[in-house]
C-alpha cells in the first residue's frame, strides 16, 4: 500500500467575489499519476497553483507528507524544491542557456557543486532528448522543445512530486506527442505526478486516478475506467460527451 | 570665415595655455560620473529588490509591518531626491553636516562629498528605472524560479535582475550621460570638474566664447564615447544569435543511463 504524499483538505480560494475553489478534498499517493480534468475555468490550474503555493489558499489545509504547508508563516522555498512544476507557458529562464536552466536550481537551491549539477542536468536533458541543445537559448527553441527542457529542469531537482499545469495546451498539435511521450515514460518510471490536462487519452491511459472538476468543486473522482466508461454524474457525462464530439 | 579662423586661433591659444587643466577636468568629470552612476545603479538595484519582496496576507504581522515600512522609506527617498535639484542637494548635504554637528563633522574630501551626492541622486532615478525593468519581465519568469525553490533574493539575482538590467541598459546610459553633464553643478561645493576649469580660465583671460567652444566639444566627445560604449555593451549582453548543436556521441560519456531516483528509494 503506497503512502499518501499529498492531501488536500477543505481547500477554498476566491479572487474577489469570484469563488474559484470550494471545499476541495483529495489526495495523491506516492508513485501514482493523477489527472485533473474539467472545463476551462473550473479551477484546475488554481488548485495546482495553490498546491505549489503560487497562490495563497483562503482556507483549508494542504498536507505534504503530513505537514500543513498552507499555514501562515510556512517557508515555501524548501517545500517547492521538493515539488516540481511544469507550466503551460514553459517559463524557462530567458537569460540562460538550456543547460544553465537545468543547473541554476541545483547549484543555488540544493547547493550542489557545479560539476555535479552539470552532469545531472545533462542526464535529464538526454532523457527528454534535448541534450544536443545545451547551448541554445529558450527563444531559439520550438514550443515542444521548450517544454521538454522545462521538464528536465524540474526533474534535475529530483522532486518527490511533479505538477503539470496543462503542459501541452500552448503547443502546436504536432508537438503535443513529443511532450506526452516524455510524460508517459516518466509515469512508467514511477514518478508521482499530478497533471492538469485536456488530453483525455493521456488521462485515460496513463493515470491511476482521474479527478473531474466542475465550477470549483471536485464533482467526481475515481479510476480512469470508472470516470470514462461509467461516469456517475450528469456534469461528467456532458463534459466527456463534448470531448467525444470534437 | 575669418571669424571662424579667429575662433580657431583663440581655441588653440587657450589649449596651449590650459590644455592640461581642461584634460584634468575631463578626467575628474568622467571619474565622478562613472563611479556615481555605478553606485547609483547598485542603490537602484537594492531598492528594486526591497520594493518587490512579496507580501502575503498570511505572513506574520511583524513581517508585513516591516515590509510596509521599507516600501514607504524607499518611496520617500525616491520622491525627495528626484524632486529637488541636485545643486541644492549638494549645498544641503555639504554644508548641512558641519551646521548640524557644530563643525565637529565635515567632509574631509570634496571627492567623497561629490560622489555621495551624485550617487544618491542617481540612485533615486535608478530605483524607478529598476522597478520599471522588473515590471517589464513576464511574471512567468518569477513563477518558474519560485517553482524550483528559489527564494526572493535568488529569484531576483539569478533570473529577474539580469533580464531587467538588459532592458534598462538604455536608461542606465541616459543616467550616465546626464551625470557627465550635470556633475557641472558640483562647482558649488568647489569640486573641480570640466566646467569648473572653464570658470577659472575665463576668470583669468575673459575668453568666454572660445573656452565655451572647447567645453561644448569636450562634453560632446565624452557623451558620444559613452553612447558607443553602451551600444557595444548591449550587443555583448544580447549574446550570440546562433547556437551549435552538441554531437550526441560527445555526450554519452557524461549522460550515462537514466534512472528515476525516487522510484528506487532515493539516493
Amino acid at each position: 500500500m503506497a503512502e499518501t504524499i499529498l492531501e488536500v483538505r477543505h481547500l477554498s480560494k476566491s479572487f474577489g467575489s469570484q469563488t474559484v475553489l470550494r471545499d476541495v478534498d483529495f489526495s495523491v499517493r506516492t508513485g501514482d499519476v493523477t489527472s485533473i480534468i474539467g472545463a476551462s475555468g473550473s479551477g484546475k490550474s488554481t488548485l495546482l497553483r495553490c498546491i505549489n503555493l503560487l497562490e495563497t489558499p483562503d482556507s483549508g489545509e494542504i498536507l505534504f507528507r503530513g505537514e500543513n504547508v498552507a499555514r501562515p508563516g510556512f517557508s515555501a522555498p524548501a517545500y517547492r524544491a521538493k515539488v516540481g512544476m511544469v507550466f503551460q507557458s514553459f517559463n524557462l529562464f530567458n537569460n540562460m542557456t538550456v543547460l544553465e536552466n537545468c543547473v541554476v536550481g541545483q547549484v543555488r537551491v540544493l547547493r550542489r557543486s557545479r560539476e555535479q549539477a552539470r552532469a545531472n542536468a545533462l542526464r535529464y536533458l538526454d532523457r527528454v532528448g534535448m541534450a544536443p541543445y545545451v547551448n541554445a537559448r529558450p527563444r531559439q527553441l520550438s514550443g515542444g522543445q521548450k517544454q521538454r527542457v522545462a521538464i528536465a529542469r524540474a526533474l534535475a531537482m529530483e522532486p518527490e512530486l511533479l505538477l503539470f499545469d496543462e503542459p501541452t495546451s500552448a503547443l502546436d498539435p504536432e508537438m503535443v506527442g513529443e511532450v506526452l511521450s516524455v510524460m508517459r515514460a516518466l509515469a512508467a518510471e514511477g514518478m508521482t505526478m499530478l497533471v492538469v490536462t485536456h488530453e483525455m487519452a493521456f488521462a485515460r491511459d496513463v493515470s491511476r486516478r482521474v479527478v473531474f472538476m466542475d465550477k470549483g468543486v471536485i464533482c467526481e473522482q475515481g479510476s480512469p475506467e470508472a470516470i470514462f466508461s461509467d461516469p456517475q454524474r450528469e456534469e461528467t457525462r456532458s463534459f466527456l460527451a463534448r470531448f467525444r464530439q470534437s | 570665415m575669418d571669424k571662424l579662423l579667429k575662433l580657431g586661433r583663440d581655441v588653440s591659444l587657450l589649449w596651449r595655455g590650459y590644455g592640461a587643466s581642461y584634460l584634468g577636468g575631463i578626467k575628474n568629470t568622467l571619474l565622478l560620473a562613472l563611479v556615481a552612476t555605478a553606485i547609483g545603479c547598485v542603490i537602484g538595484l537594492v531598492c528594486g529588490i526591497l520594493q518587490t519582496i512579496p507580501c502575503a496576507k498570511t505572513d506574520r504581522p511583524f513581517k508585513r509591518f516591516f515590509l510596509g515600512l521599507i516600501r514607504v522609506l524607499v518611496r520617500v527617498y525616491v520622491e525627495v531626491f528626484r524632486g529637488t535639484p541636485m545643486v541644492l542637494q549638494a549645498v544641503f548635504i555639504f554644508y548641512g553636516l558641519p551646521y548640524f554637528t557644530d563643525n565637529a563633522m565635515r567632509f574631509s574630501s570634496v571627492w567623497a562629498a561629490a560622489i555621495l551626492i551624485v550617487s544618491i541622486n542617481t540612485g533615486a532615478y535608478m530605483a524607478e528605472s529598476v522597478r520599471g525593468g522588473i515590471l517589464s519581465i513576464d511574471p512567468g519568469q518569477t513563477e518558474g524560479a519560485k517553482a524550483i525553490g528559489m527564494t526572493h533574493v535568488q529569484t531576483m539575482t539569478s533570473v529577474i535582475l539580469p533580464q531587467a538590467l538588459r532592458n534598462i541598459m538604455p536608461q542606465i546610459g541616459n543616467n550616465f550621460i546626464i551625470n557627465v553633464k550635470d556633475t557641472s553643478v558640483m562647482f558649488i561645493i568647489s569640486f573641480t570638474e570640466f566646467f569648473a576649469f572653464h570658470r577659472y580660465i575665463t576668470g583669468v583671460n575673459n575668453m568666454y566664447f572660445p573656452s565655451a567652444a572647447i567645453e561644448m566639444l569636450g562634453y560632446l566627445c565624452m557623451t558620444l564615447a559613452a553612447s558607443f560604449l553602451l551600444r557595444w555593451i548591449e550587443r555583448r549582453m544580447d549574446g550570440s544569435s546562433s547556437y551549435e548543436l552538441v554531437q550526441q556521441d560527445a555526450l554519452t560519456m557524461t549522460a550515462g543511463t537514466w534512472s528515476l531516483p525516487d522510484a528506487k528509494g532515493g539516493r
